[in-house]
C-alpha cells in the first residue's frame, strides 16, 4: 500500500512538472517563471539536505549558486566548454568551495555557524563584484542557452523541460542518498553529535560531505541558472535571496522533501505576485517565516501529516534542529 | 598617514563596536544571535527621524523619545515573537530573527521609501586638524560614547543585581528560576536595553550611511564581525573587535586594496571561529549533552 501511494505521488508530480507548459501555453512568461520555480525547488533540496536532515546551518547558500553560475559561465564563454561538460564541473567546483566552508563547521554549530556563513554569503558577491576581468562586474556575464550534444535549448518551453528533466533527476538522487548510509548519519549527527559519534559515525567528516553534497546541487542548480536567464550579475546573489531559499525550506517543512517544493512554489510566487511593491514581498516573506516557526515548527508539509496519520513521526519531530538543549 | 590611517579606523570601529554592543548583550543573556539587530536600529533611526522631521522637535527631545519607543520595541519584539521559542532549538530561534530581519526590512520600505536621506550628526563642527591628522567632533563624540556605553554596560553586568540575574539566566534557566529570578522580566529587559544599544548605535550611524532601509546592511556584518573577534559573550571584546576591525580594515584599503576589505572580513570570521572560536577575550561555553 505505501508503495502504491509513493509510486502514486510521483507520478502525479511528474505529470504536473510535464504539464506546465501546456497549461501556460500561450503565455511565455508564466513558462519562464515555472522554470525559474524549479531552480529554486532544486535549491531548496539542496539547502534542506543540510538543515532539516543535517541539522546544520547555512544564511549563505545564494554564495554557491553565485560560484555554480558564475564557473558554468566562465568555463563556457571564456574557456569554449560546452554546457553539458560544464554543468557537472562547476557542480563539482562548488562541491570544493563547499568542502572548504564546511570544514570551520566541524568544529562549529548553531549560532557561530551562522555567524560564519553569513559571512560567506556577504563576501561573495562582493568579490564576484570586484573581480571584474573575470565575471564581468556590474555588467555580468551572458551565457549561451544550454545544448547537449548539439541540440540546443533555444525556447523557454524547451528549457523548461530541461529544467524539469534534471529537476526531477536530482529529486530520485537526493532521496536515494536520504535512505542510504549517508542520509541515516545525517540525521543521526542532527539528533545528537555525541551519540552518533559513540554508535561509529564519523561525526566530521560527514559534516564536511553534507556542506559538499548540498554545495553540489547548489552549484549545479547555478550553473542551469546561469543558462535559463541568459544573465549573471553578482547583484543577482544578494544575500536575501540566501535567506528567501532558508525561507523555503523552513515554511514547506525541514526534513522533508515534499515540503521542500512545497515552499518552493509558495514563496517563489510572492515576488511574482507582489512585483512592484518590493517591501510588500519582504514583508510576506518574512511574515512566513515567523508564523511557521510560531505556530508549525516542523512546515506547511506538517499540517497534512497531523490530519492523516500519528503512527510514524519523522525522526526527531519537534526537536529537529541543531545543537542540544536543555 | 598612518596615524591617519588608524585614527580613521578608530572612528569607523566604534561605529561597528556600537552596533556590536547590542549583538553580544542579547548573546550574553539569552544565549541568541539577533540577526535582526541591525533591522531593529534602522527601524528606531527611521522613527527619531519623523520625530526630527516630520514633527519639528530638537535633536534631544527626539533623541530621548526614541530611546523610550527602542525601549519598548524591544520589549514587544521579546514577548511576541521571542518568548514563545526561548526553549525551542536554536535553529528555530536563528530562523524566527531571520524574518523579523525580512518583517522590518520591508515594512521600514513601505513606510519611509528606499531613497537614500540625509541625517543629521549628533556633534556638528568644523574638522580638528591634529597635526597631520584629521578627526570631527562627530567621531571623537562616537568614539566617547562607544566607551562610556561599553563601560556601563559591563559595570551593570559585573556588580549589579539586575547583572547577576542576567548572568544567572544565560547560564542556567531551569535554576535561576528556582532561585527566584524572573527570566520573562530579565530576558525582557535585555532585550530593552539591546534595542536601546542599537538605537543609539543606528542614530550614531545615520549621518555616515545615510538613513535607508539598507542602511544597516553592511554595518551589521562587521558589527558580526566584531563581535565573533573580540569574543561574543564579551562587552570590552565586542568594543575593542570593533576597534581593531576598523583600524585593521583601513589598514587593508590603505595599503593593499579597498576592494579586499570585505572579503578579507569574511576570511577573518571563518579563520578566528577555526582556531579560536571564543574569540580574544570571550569565555569557553560548555555545551551539555
Amino acid at each position: 500500500m505505501e508503495l502504491v501511494k509513493r509510486f502514486k505521488a510521483s507520478y502525479a508530480l511528474v505529470l504536473v512538472l510535464l504539464l506546465v507548459p501546456i497549461v501556460f501555453a500561450s503565455n511565455s512568461y508564466m513558462i519562464y517563471s515555472s522554470g525559474l520555480v524549479l531552480l529554486y525547488i532544486i535549491m531548496t533540496m539542496a539547502l534542506n539536505l543540510l538543515v532539516g536532515y543535517g541539522g546544520q546551518i547555512s544564511i549563505g547558500h545564494a554564495s554557491f549558486l553565485a560560484i555554480g553560475a558564475f564557473t558554468s559561465a566562465i568555463l563556457t564563454l571564456r574557456l569554449g566548454l560546452p554546457f553539458w561538460l560544464a554543468l557537472p564541473l562547476s557542480g563539482f567546483f562548488t562541491a570544493l568551495i563547499g568542502f572548504i566552508v564546511g570544514l570551520p563547521a566541524v568544529k562549529l554549530s548553531g549560532h557561530m555557524l551562522a555567524v560564519a556563513t553569513l559571512g560567506f554569503g556577504a563576501a561573495v558577491p562582493e568579490l564576484l563584484l570586484k573581480w571584474e576581468s573575470v565575471t564581468g562586474g556590474t555588467l555580468g556575464l551572458t551565457p549561451d542557452n544550454p545544448s547537449i550534444f548539439g541540440y540546443e535549448f533555444d525556447t523557454d518551453i524547451k528549457k523548461y523541460y530541461l529544467l524539469a528533466v534534471i529537476t526531477l533527476l536530482i529529486t530520485w538522487l537526493i532521496k536515494n542518498l536520504l535512505r542510504g548510509k549517508i542520509g541515516r548519519a545525517f540525521v543521526a549527527i542532527r539528533e545528537s553529535e555525541v551519540s552518533a559519534a559513540a554508535t561509529g559515525i564519523n561525526v566530521s567528516l560527514y559534516k564536511v560531505l553534507m556542506f559538499s553534497i548540498s554545495a553540489f546541487y547548489t552549484g549545479i542548480a547555478g550553473s542551469l541558472y546561469a543558462h535559463f536567464v541568459g544573465f549573471i550579475s553578482p547583484h543577482d546573489f544578494h544575500i536575501s535571496m540566501s535567506f528567501l531559499v532558508l525561507a523555503m525550506v523552513i515554511v514547506g517543512g525541514t526534513a522533508s522533501i515534499p515540503g521542500s517544493y512545497l515552499g518552493a512554489i509558495l514563496l517563489a510566487m510572492i515576488p511574482q505576485l507582489t512585483n512592484h511593491l518590493p517591501g510588500v514581498s519582504f514583508i510576506l516573506t518574512g511574515i512566513s517565516m515567523v508564523i511557521i516557526i510560531l505556530f508549525l515548527p516542523n512546515g506547511l508539509i506538517d499540517i497534512r501529516k497531523r490530519g492523516i496519520s500519528r503512527k510514524r513521526t519523522r525522526p526527531g519531530d519537534g526537536k529537529a534542529a541543531v545543537g542540544t538543549r536543555q | 598617514m598612518l596615524a591617519q590611517q588608524i585614527v580613521s579606523g578608530l572612528a569607523a570601529g566604534s561605529l561597528y563596536a556600537l552596533a556590536a554592543l547590542g549583538l553580544v548583550l542579547i548573546y550574553k543573556t539569552t544565549d541568541l544571535v539577533n540577526f535582526a539587530h541591525g533591522e531593529m536600529a534602522m527601524i528606531t533611526a527611521f522613527f527619531s527621524f519623523t520625530l526630527l522631521n516630520s514633527l519639528g522637535l530638537g535633536y534631544i527631545p527626539a533623541f530621548l523619545l526614541t530611546l523610550v519607543f527602542a525601549a519598548l520595541f524591544g520589549i514587544l519584539v521579546e514577548k511576541i515573537f521571542m518568548r514563545p521559542v526561548r526553549r525551542a532549538p536554536i535553529l528555530n530561534q536563528i530562523i524566527l530573527t531571520l524574518g523579523l530581519y525580512m518583517c522590518f526590512r520591508g515594512l521600514a520600505g513601505q513606510i519611509w521609501g528606499f531613497d537614500l536621506m540625509a541625517y543629521p550628526e549628533a556633534v556638528p563642527g568644523q574638522i580638528i586638524r591634529l597635526g597631520s591628522m584629521v578627526v570631527t567632533p562627530n567621531q571623537i563624540f562616537i568614539f566617547g560614547v562607544t566607551l562610556a556605553l561599553m563601560i556601563l554596560f559591563f559595570c551593570l553586568f559585573r556588580f549589579t543585581i539586575i547583572g547577576l540575574a542576567m548572568r544567572a539566566a544565560s547560564q542556567n534557566m531551569q535554576t535561576a528560576e528556582i532561585m527566584g529570578i524572573r527570566i520573562g522580566s530579565v530576558f525582557s529587559a535585555t532585550w530593552a536595553i539591546s534595542t536601546i544599544l542599537g538605537c543609539v548605535a543606528g542614530i550614531l550611524i545615520a549621518p555616515a550611511t545615510f538613513l535607508y532601509p539598507n542602511m544597516m546592511g553592511e554595518v551589521i556584518i562587521k558589527a558580526f564581525a566584531a563581535a565573533v573577534l573580540g569574543g561574543f559573550n564579551s562587552l570590552p571584546g565586542a568594543v575593542i573587535g570593533g576597534l581593531l576591525l576598523g583600524v585593521l580594515e583601513n589598514l587593508i584599503a590603505g595599503y593593499i586594496s579597498a576592494e579586499l576589505k570585505t572579503s578579507f572580513l569574511f576570511f577573518l570570521i571563518i579563520l578566528i571561529l577555526y582556531i579560536r572560536p571564543t574569540g580574544l577575550l570571550g569565555t569557553k561555553q560548555i555545551k551539555k549533552v
